[in-house]
């Protein structure tokens, strides 16, 4: 019997993970042991906070050369710690912004924060993943909180409908990713994403078609995750019936996972393919676009809306995945980084304005807001011209960057595409805007209870959404940076 | 592609020795039927009521907190076959294993998950 190596054990690795496993243990032992004391719970959003801060204390910084551990199956590279960070501050954001919704809705359960923070752990994994099966894991256990999370208002139809739904198509779409798995396996005879780049630059040919019914098949997989188009048939409903906060939750973190193992996957392990598997992206992307933002012009729910424009978001980092140069990739990553501060602003408002059981989440609600309320106003303002790409604001600098990568490739057609859908989503988007602005209320404004914790989650997505358009420059060397030590 | 015949002949013979079963009996049994013959249990006892009940949500949670215990023990046959050459690492290892467990057990006691009423 040879003896295992614990050579590759290396625990300072996985540091980020092991906190927030731990802090999610405490959240929940403290639930339980004090539940009677806690009251209205402030103590469980400030150890999720803390568990957050030295998660990312101890991911910070960047890294030399890619750090394998656990016998090659997960990497620390400057990549994934941009991920983690990504992750990190999408999870601070919306335990900041959920902690006056949930005592709202009445659903102020202490699971609720080790749920969110054992999902993050699962997003960890998958940005760190250096293995199929590793990735594999991670998206699991990032999905199965989520599914949980979805239907937390167990007294509300929608919420155990959208929960039901997520969960069957989910699993269906898990399948899927690891059919295309063990495909893979079969063809190249391993899970590492270095031994399968490997194997195909030296022996590629003798694979024949499995390979690409493989990719075909981890790409429906991750696809359905990322909410691209011929796989979106979830998106709407479970993002209209889930809780406003996990909806603002899993529209940021676990599609920048998604992504984080799409473009690893894709690039390392299939870069020899690369002229394959574009062609599927390429459609993919043109569908995702055009499907979100037509069909989102048409929503009079703010939640559907928004549900659409996630869907035409993923449409044009699909761009800069079929793109795949230097420039892609960065500014995929860019944009993930800006998605995050935009789009959970806008969830921050919409909560602020509706009321227990989802009221007032019609668009004409916000009529009149801009008097009322010039203040919010002026955030949902910033915050939806950013998602249209209008300048001065990130999701101007995002779309910059995804479209001239786009140029640069050869696909113009694609970056036209992308322009034309850019278009398209400034009159839905503005239209909010039109209606705060140029219509008489058709609501009561009754005094609104604004808790310092979702205020603090406002300024901070406006600074990121003005910063990151303004001065770029910045974050756009860390994030060069951190593809480098990718390949 | 070669080493995966083996995989292929054994799917084959799997589903011929089902289907041949199946039409088998079809073929060379008699069919009699009587309405004693087609109730669901034949021993004598008329079925009281519907099969088609709800269950009780509790037998599915009791279900499937027996499932995580039971997977932990599968996890724990391969650490004792391989404990020889794992040694102290792998002791602690399943320590840390078996300790969340414990804690998942504890969470679960202290939730009422394990009182029936």
């Amino acid at each position: 019997m040879t003896n295992v190596s614990v050579m590759t054990f290396n625990i300072l690795s996985v540091l980020p993970i092991l906190v927030l496993a731990g802090f999610g243990m405490i959240v929940l032992f403290v639930d339980i042991l004090f539940s009677k004391r806690l009251g209205d719970k402030n103590i469980l959003a400030y150890l999720s906070l803390a568990g957050i801060i030295i998660a990312a204390i101890v991911s910070r910084g960047t890294t030399p050369i890619a750090l394998y551990s656990f016998n090659e199956t997960f990497v620390i590279d400057n990549y994934s710690l941009f991920f983690n960070f990504i992750f990190l501050l999408s999870t601070g954001l919306v335990i900041l912004i959920s902690h006056q919704y949930m005592k709202r809705e009445n659903i102020n359960y202490g699971e609720y924060y080790a749920l969110i923070l054992f999902s993050t752990i699962g997003m960890m994994l998958m940005a760190s993943g250096a293995d199929l099966l590793n990735i594999y894991i991670g998206l699991e256990v990032m999905s199965i909180s989520i599914y949980v999370l979805t239907g937390l208002k167990r007294s509300k139809l929608t919420s155990n409908e959208a929960s039901l739904k997520y969960f069957l198509l989910g699993a269906f779409a898990t399948g899927f990713l690891l059919y295309g798995v063990s495909i893979i396996y079969g063809a190249t005879g391993s899970f590492n994403l270095k031994e399968i780049a490997d194997f195909l630059i030296n022996k590629g040919d003798v694979t024949g078609p499995f390979v690409y019914l493989g990719v075909g098949l981890i790409i429906i997989g991750l696809g359905f995750k990322v909410a691209s188009v011929p796989f979106h048939a979830w998106v709407p409903d479970v993002y209209e019936g889930a809780p406003t906060a996990v909806t603002a939750f899993m529209s940021v973190g676990p599609k920048a996972a998604a992504f984080a193992a799409f473009i690893r996957i894709l690039m390392t392990a299939f870069g020899s393919t690369h002229y394959e598997w574009q062609k599927i992206v390429y459609v993919l992307a043109i569908l995702t676009m055009t499907v979100g933002n037509v069909v989102a012009v048409a929503q009079t729910n703010i939640k559907r809306m928004l549900a659409y424009s996630s869907i035409a978001h993923a449409g044009y980092l699909l761009v800069a995945l079929v793109a795949a140069n230097t420039l892609g990739v960065s500014g995929m990553l860019f944009y993930l980084l800006t998605y995050v501060f935009m789009n959970i602003g806008v969830f921050a408002i919409v909560i602020i304005l509706s009321q227990r059981n989802d009221g007032f989440m019609q668009i004409n609600d916000y009529a009149g807001l801009g008097y009322k309320h010039p203040l919010l106003a002026i955030a949902m303002t910033l915050f939806l011209l950013s998602m249209a790409g209008i300048p001065p604001t990130a999701g101007f600098i995002g779309k910059f960057y995804i479209f001239s990568a786009a140029i640069k490739s050869g696909y113009i057609g694609l970056a036209v595409i992308g322009m034309i859908n850019s278009v398209i989503s400034v009159y839905y988007y503005l239209r909010v805007t039109v209606v705060m602005y140029m219509q008489e209320p058709v609501r009561e404004f009754y005094p609104l209870t604004i808790s310092p914790f979702i205020v603090a989650a406002v300024v901070i997505s406006v600074i990121g959404t003005l910063h990151l358009g303004i001065f770029p420059s910045k974050i756009m060397e860390l994030v060069q940076q951190s593809i480098l030590t990718m390949r | 592609m070669v080493q995966y015949l083996p995989i292929l002949i054994l799917l084959i013979l799997a589903f011929g020795f089902a289907i041949t079963n199946i039409v088998l009996s079809v073929l060379l049994g008699t069919q009699k039927p009587t309405p004693e013959k087609l109730t669901p249990y034949e021993c004598g006892i008329d079925p009281v009521g519907s099969a088609h009940e709800r269950f009780s949500v509790k037998f599915y949670l009791i279900a499937m907190l027996f499932v995580i215990f039971d997977i932990e023990v599968v996890f724990l046959y391969p650490w004792a076959v391989a404990f020889q050459s794992l040694k102290l690492f792998g002791f602690i290892e399943i320590l840390i294993f078996v300790g969340i467990f414990l804690i998942c057990y504890f969470y679960i006691w202290k939730r009422g998950g394990l009182e029936w009423e």
